[in-house]
């Protein structure tokens, strides 16, 4: 039971960092329309900020706000000089583009930051853990990505449902000529949602830097999942990113602790011992494959508009 | 179609049929190897053009149909050396036919949905075949294998040479003439006016359904050609022909190229896999000018490289 | 002919010349050697080391082998089979190398070595040793400077057994190497098992879910095998986690000189296993570390050793044969008399071209300047020979 419970926690955590990355790809896509590639990217550079601002300041707090600061810059810049040109355009010419953003930041941080992995301490207070109950001894880092997620989270909620930018991105979110016709500035508004964008991706990115190795190309490994967390949650839609990424998050750690032992209670060993880490791997997937034949706009749908022909 | 448009296909043809006595006469094996890696993408980047351009479904998990090409004859070979079930007059045909059938029941599931939720649908069977592959313990799992031994072809073999490159561009010109016949044909008509306006379609009475599962069935099975190539190229399976990054190369070929034109495809597998050779030799960080050109194109030319010889269409 | 084909077609005729251009430039006369390693990602720093010892073993022989020059391409293959196996045909059939060198993964080296013989080259690995290539898939083509993967494992099973250790929970990554290096530990370890556990690869670095279950399953010891960079991290998370002091860790390949400034403090005592260390008693490696460390800054690492072995075992092939590159056979019968001075001291090659090797016990320990390193210690298996060399046709038939 202690094992199961450490095990929800990993995948809690996992759906914590999974819901920051998607909710920022939601709010693009939904608000937007833009099949956005690149989110990855911004998360990936978040990643490299923190390393780099951690070690020039010597304090992992003052380092992540440096690097979420910067990923932000790096996110503005992105609209006005690439991002804009996208709007309107069909998803699929998007995708191309935003396939090329991905291969400049990551040959650009390659020349940057050099070609090696980096990694970064998670900061002395946070490196021990905490016993939650007797029996559960979780780290105290992982503990503190899960505080993080989920006030970001509240944040978030907050910012969408009860202040007056939050209406405004609901209004066009849910129909954006419509809001253009009542004087919202799409521009100005845009260029806000995607700077919010790149913050909680970047976020996110700082959140994991102390968990893995910072490299190129992790942006790609991610990006792939907060698209399922989207799509599976309803684009657009922030609780559905919320709801998605803690299921997504729980059933792919749940799914590789537990499935292949399920399997080889119920099969002959070898088949299972092969079918099993395949199947946990490719669960998120079927998931979000029902989902979408039994429900094609998500969990939460939002707006009609999401389902015209790309 | 323009008459730049044929003329640059002509004379990528013309390239292709002279890199042979070229790579022979300069000793420069390696530029035969990246013009048969051309073609085996080019018939590829054909096949998927049937369901991304034609038909304007964006799917982005045919890099699995490749992948069962390739597995089939890495199997084929692993599992029976020296039987009928090694010769390629057997693997060609077996291969388009399971991509084939695949393809088919993956669209199947996915026309279900549209949009983004078909983009994404297609992506997830596209990981599901990649897990699946990554669970062949037998074959290599994650590790991927070598083929054991190449398609026989008669007395020969697909392994390297000059042989291995003639097929790979009559398999590509093959793949071309049946994509011009397709899309002449009623079968294409359908498509594209679904693809213009699905409503009109059905409002005729024609059942759009059936005629995009065909396509997808067609894709499929020209990528499970391309992917029997491609293990003889290589001579090495793995998943990672499987991957999702695959999937968007292969449509970044056919959107860089120009979608839903004949030669697109062509154009598109030709400026990938040439253009990274030339930059590659200028500098190792040639994707960051690779990168924003990309953009570029899309900015400047959303019909992609065909777009920009000429005004598009299809005939 | 309008303005918009006249200017494809020059595009096109542009880019086909550069292509030819680049494609067909004059090959370098002399000894060519392709070094695929990785210089990119989380494990870069690995082929980092190994490049820097491979271009010292190159200064220690003035740049020449046999009378003849050498030139060094290194191609990165981003620890990735697929790209090693790009990059090693691009090497042979572009840049015309005789000898093929590096290789850090035992998958990239599998998918690689069959194209690199193909096209004509001798394939050297530098590191990985994986069991197909020792057994019935041993070349004659192919030689290697390291270890057959089971081989190290297999003595630190050893040294576990004469602790009497039991109930150990066994971790590795899932790919060809943890495969087989789990298959040598439990070879050898005559102690229960309580669990065997495969981690993803190459992607997985965060083991919460290990952990979990290594602490539900409360096991006396761990065995595992995470190389380099994922050695920091399973130790790093090991630590957050609480369970270091409470259950003891027994490693291989996994602490080395690059990765003991970061986990030093998190290891310190700990023991290990390896066929070479820094301090060996040998005068080849005396000068070897002496100049790395002059030369670089810093202690080499086992995988450094390794690749500068390489170097000197093709300059002793080619020194055989006086430069002639053309008579492959008396090339092969040269390494495989393995005729150089070897880091590690005797050195020799068994049936199936894998080193017969003495294998020790280090133990991590800190230096008075703080600094921690690897202390060399008894002796575990002496010349031992890997378990696969009797699958070898080629063993069986010079036997």
């Amino acid at each position: 039971m202690t094992l199961f419970l450490e095990q929800a926690l990993n995948g809690l955590q996992l759906g914590v960092l999974l819901f920051l990355l998607s909710a920022g790809l939601t709010l693009v896509f939904g608000v937007m329309g833009i099949v956005n590639l690149a989110h990855g990217s911004l998360y990936m550079l978040g990643a490299y900020f923190a390393v780099t601002f951690t070690a020039w300041t010597g304090s992992f707090v003052l380092g992540a706000m440096g690097a979420l600061l910067a990923t932000v810059l790096v996110g503005v810049v992105l609209e006005r000089v690439a991002i804009r040109g996208l709007y309107n355009r069909p998803h699929l010419e998007q995708v191309l583009g935003t396939f090329g953003l991905i291969l400049f930041f990551n040959e650009g941080t390659r020349l940057v930051f050099g070609p090696a992995g980096l990694s970064l301490a998670p900061p002395a207070w946070l490196s021990g853990q905490v016993t939650l109950l007797p029996g559960i001894v979780y780290p105290s880092y992982r503990l503190a990505v899960l505080v993080a997620g989920i006030a970001s989270a509240a944040g978030l909620y907050w910012l969408v449902a009860r202040t007056r930018a939050g209406m405004l991105l609901r209004a066009a979110a849910a129909n954006r000529n419509m809001a253009e016709a009542l004087g919202v500035n799409s521009r100005l508004l845009f260029l806000a949602v995607f700077a919010l964008g790149a913050a909680l991706s970047g976020l996110a990115g700082i959140l994991a830097a102390p968990l893995l190795t910072v490299r190129v190309g992790m942006g790609e490994e991610v990006l792939l999942l907060a698209f399922v967390v989207v799509v599976i949650g309803g684009i657009g839609s922030i609780r559905g990113a919320l709801v998605a990424a803690l299921l997504i998050g729980v059933i792919d750690t749940l799914g590789r602790a537990y499935l292949p032992g399920a399997l080889r209670f119920a099969f002959a060993g070898p088949v299972a011992d092969a079918v099993g880490p395949a199947l946990s791997s490719m669960l998120i997937y079927i998931a979000m494959a029902v989902v979408l034949v039994v429900r094609p706009r998500g969990l939460f749908p939002t707006s009609a508009r999401t389902d015209v022909a790309v | 179609m323009s008459r730049a448009v044929l003329l640059l296909a002509a004379a990528l043809f013309v390239a292709l049929l002279a890199a042979a006595p070229v790579a022979l006469l300069l000793d420069a094996p390696y530029l035969l190897f990246v013009f048969q890696q051309l073609a085996i993408l080019a018939t590829a980047a054909v096949g998927l053009n049937l369901v991304l351009g034609y038909a304007g479904l964006p799917a982005f998990g045919h890099a699995a149909f490749v992948g069962i090409g390739a597995y089939t004859v890495g199997i084929l070979a692993a599992e029976l050396p020296g039987t009928l079930f090694t010769s390629a007059w057997l693997q060609l045909p077996l291969a388009a036919v399971l991509a084939g059938v695949v393809a088919a029941l993956i669209g199947a599931v996915s026309l279900r949905t549209r949009g983004v939720a078909f983009l994404m649908i297609t992506l997830a069977f596209g990981q599901m075949l990649y897990f699946a592959a990554v669970a062949l313990e037998r074959y290599g799992g994650d590790d991927g294998m070598i083929l054991a031994a190449p398609s026989r072809l008669g007395e020969q073999d697909l392994s390297r040479g000059v042989l291995s490159y003639a097929i790979a561009v009559v398999v590509l010109a093959v793949a071309l003439y049946v994509s011009f016949r397709l899309m002449r044909s009623p079968f294409g008509a359908v498509l594209r006016g679904a693809a213009a306006n699905e409503r009109r379609m059905q409002a005729v009475g024609i059942a759009v359904h059936r005629y995009r599962i065909g396509a997808f069935a067609a894709s499929g099975a020209l990528c499970g050609i391309a992917g029997v190539l491609l293990a003889n190229h290589t001579a090495f399976i793995s998943p990672a022909t499987l991957a999702w990054t695959r999937s968007v190369e292969l449509a970044v070929m056919v959107l860089l190229g120009g979608a839903g034109t004949l030669f697109g495809p062509l154009f598109g597998a030709a400026a990938f896999v040439l253009l990274e050779e030339v930059f590659s030799g200028v500098s190792e960080h040639w994707r960051i000018v690779f990168g924003p050109l990309l953009l570029l194109i899309v900015l400047a030319a959303p019909g992609g490289i065909a777009g920009l010889l000429g005004r598009q269409s299809n005939d | 002919m309008n303005v918009r084909a006249l200017a494809g077609l020059a595009v096109l005729a542009v880019i086909l010349a550069a292509l030819v251009f680049n494609l067909t430039r004059e090959r370098g006369e002399g000894v060519r050697i392709g070094f695929v390693t990785t210089l990119s990602g989380g494990s870069a720093a690995i082929g980092a080391d190994m490049r820097d010892a491979f271009e010292l073993a190159l200064d220690h022989m003035g740049r020449e082998m046999g009378g003849r020059p050498v030139t060094v391409v290194y191609e990165d293959d981003a620890q990735n089979p697929d790209t090693g196996l790009q990059k090693t045909q691009r090497l042979v059939q572009l840049e015309g190398v005789q000898f093929l060198t590096g290789y850090i993964w035992s998958n990239v080296l599998l998918a690689s070595y069959r194209a690199g013989i193909d096209g004509g080259a001798f394939v050297i690995s530098a590191n990985a040793g994986p069991s197909e290539l020792a057994g019935a898939q041993c070349q004659p083509n192919f030689f290697s400077t390291s270890w057959q993967n089971d081989q190290t494992p297999m003595a630190m099973a050893e040294v576990m057994n004469r602790r009497n250790l039991s109930n150990v929970y066994v971790l590795a990554p899932n790919y060809a190497a943890g495969r087989n290096m789990a298959a040598g530990f439990k070879r050898s370890f005559k102690g229960t098992i309580v669990a065997e556990e495969y981690t993803q690869w190459p992607d997985q670095l965060d083991f919460a879910a290990e952990l979990a279950k290594i602490r539900a399953a409360n096991p006396s010891a761990v065995w595992f095998f995470f190389p380099g960079n994922y050695g920091t991290q399973f130790f790093k998370q090991y630590a957050q986690a609480g369970l270091l002091g409470q259950i003891p860790l027994y490693s291989t390949f996994s602490i080395d000189a690059l990765n003991l400034a970061q986990i030093g403090e998190l290891v310190a005592g700990s023991q290990l296993t390896q066929h070479w260390g820094a301090d060996l008693p040998v005068a080849a490696n005396k000068r070897f570390v002496d100049d790395f460390r002059t030369k670089y800054g810093r202690t080499p690492s086992f995988y450094a050793a390794q690749a500068y072995d390489s170097a000197m075992l093709i300059k002793s092939a080619v020194d055989a044969t006086r430069g002639n590159l053309e008579d492959r056979d008396a090339l092969r019968a040269a390494l495989e008399r393995a005729n150089f001075e070897s880091v590690r001291g005797t050195f020799r090659f068994g049936g199936n071209h894998y080193p017969v090797q003495d294998f020790h016990l280090f133990e991590v320990v800190r230096a008075a300047d703080g600094a921690y390193s690897l202390k060399l210690g008894e002796r575990i298996f002496a010349a031992h020979a890997d378990p696969y060399v009797g699958e070898c046709p080629m063993a069986q038939a010079a036997r």
